[in-house]
């Protein structure tokens, strides 16, 4: 099954586009995602402890069972407004 | 009115539109870029946003304030793309009968932005650049 992944701030830059779409065994978990994404991209590893997961727009744990054309997003400390 | 764009802000029109004849007080907050962070002088800041959820997000805040004040109207809107030093990044305003009310649901809407609202900013120095989380 494909998910759609999109990629913001530092983990864009990593991956080098915003959006990528992934093919995984039927049944995966958002962790299995995150353990593909982080080999295929080894520069993720440092990111991950304080990166958030969504799933179709809420955020989602690595537990997650994700379906056919789901869209998971990664999910930088999110940096809203300015430190005032 | 919850909206992300790449256009200034200003915050007399968000007073307009949440103002209702029920209003006693409107608070409002400004974001601005700041010159120095944390020792470092800021070149400008660049915003990213997942709009899709970033606009839900600030709904959902929305419906939390109303759960915990009696408030009128909400506004929140979030620039993207880049800003200069002494720009706005983000405006609220808040209506509500009371001014104690006002300003509480004013002062709860940034807070919760930051946390929930998934929006980045990159600051650029003039030796260096890096994407920056909340407690930055």
């Amino acid at each position: 099954m494909n998910v759609r992944v999109r990629c913001f701030a530092a983990v864009r830059e990593i991956v080098g586009v915003g959006e990528l779409v992934v093919e995984l065994p039927e049944g995966s978990t958002l962790g299995q995602l995150i353990r593909e994404l982080q080999s295929q991209f080894p520069k993720l590893q440092a990111l991950t402890g304080s990166l958030l997961f969504s799933v179709n727009r809420e955020y989602a744990s690595a537990d997650t069972r994700l379906a056919a054309g789901d869209e998971v997003a990664f999910i930088p400390p999110v940096s809203g407004g300015t430190d005032v | 009115m919850f909206e992300i764009t790449d256009q200034p802000l200003l915050l007399e029109p968000l007073v307009t539109i949440v103002k209702r004849s029920s209003s006693g007080a409107v608070a409002t907050f400004l974001g601005v870029v700041r010159e120095q962070t944390r020792g470092r002088q800021v070149r400008y800041l660049e915003y990213e946003a997942y709009p899709e959820m970033a606009i839900p997000k600030m709904r959902e805040i929305a419906d939390e304030i109303r759960r915990k004040w009696e408030v009128d109207e909400i506004a929140i809107v979030h620039r993207i793309g880049r800003l200069q030093i002494g720009e706005a990044s983000v405006a609220i305003a808040v209506s509500a009968p009371h001014r104690r009310e006002a300003l509480a649901a004013c002062a709860y809407a940034i807070d919760r932005l930051k946390e929930i609202v998934p929006i980045w900013k990159k600051e650029v120095w003039t030796d260096g650049e890096e994407w920056v989380g909340p407690s930055a």
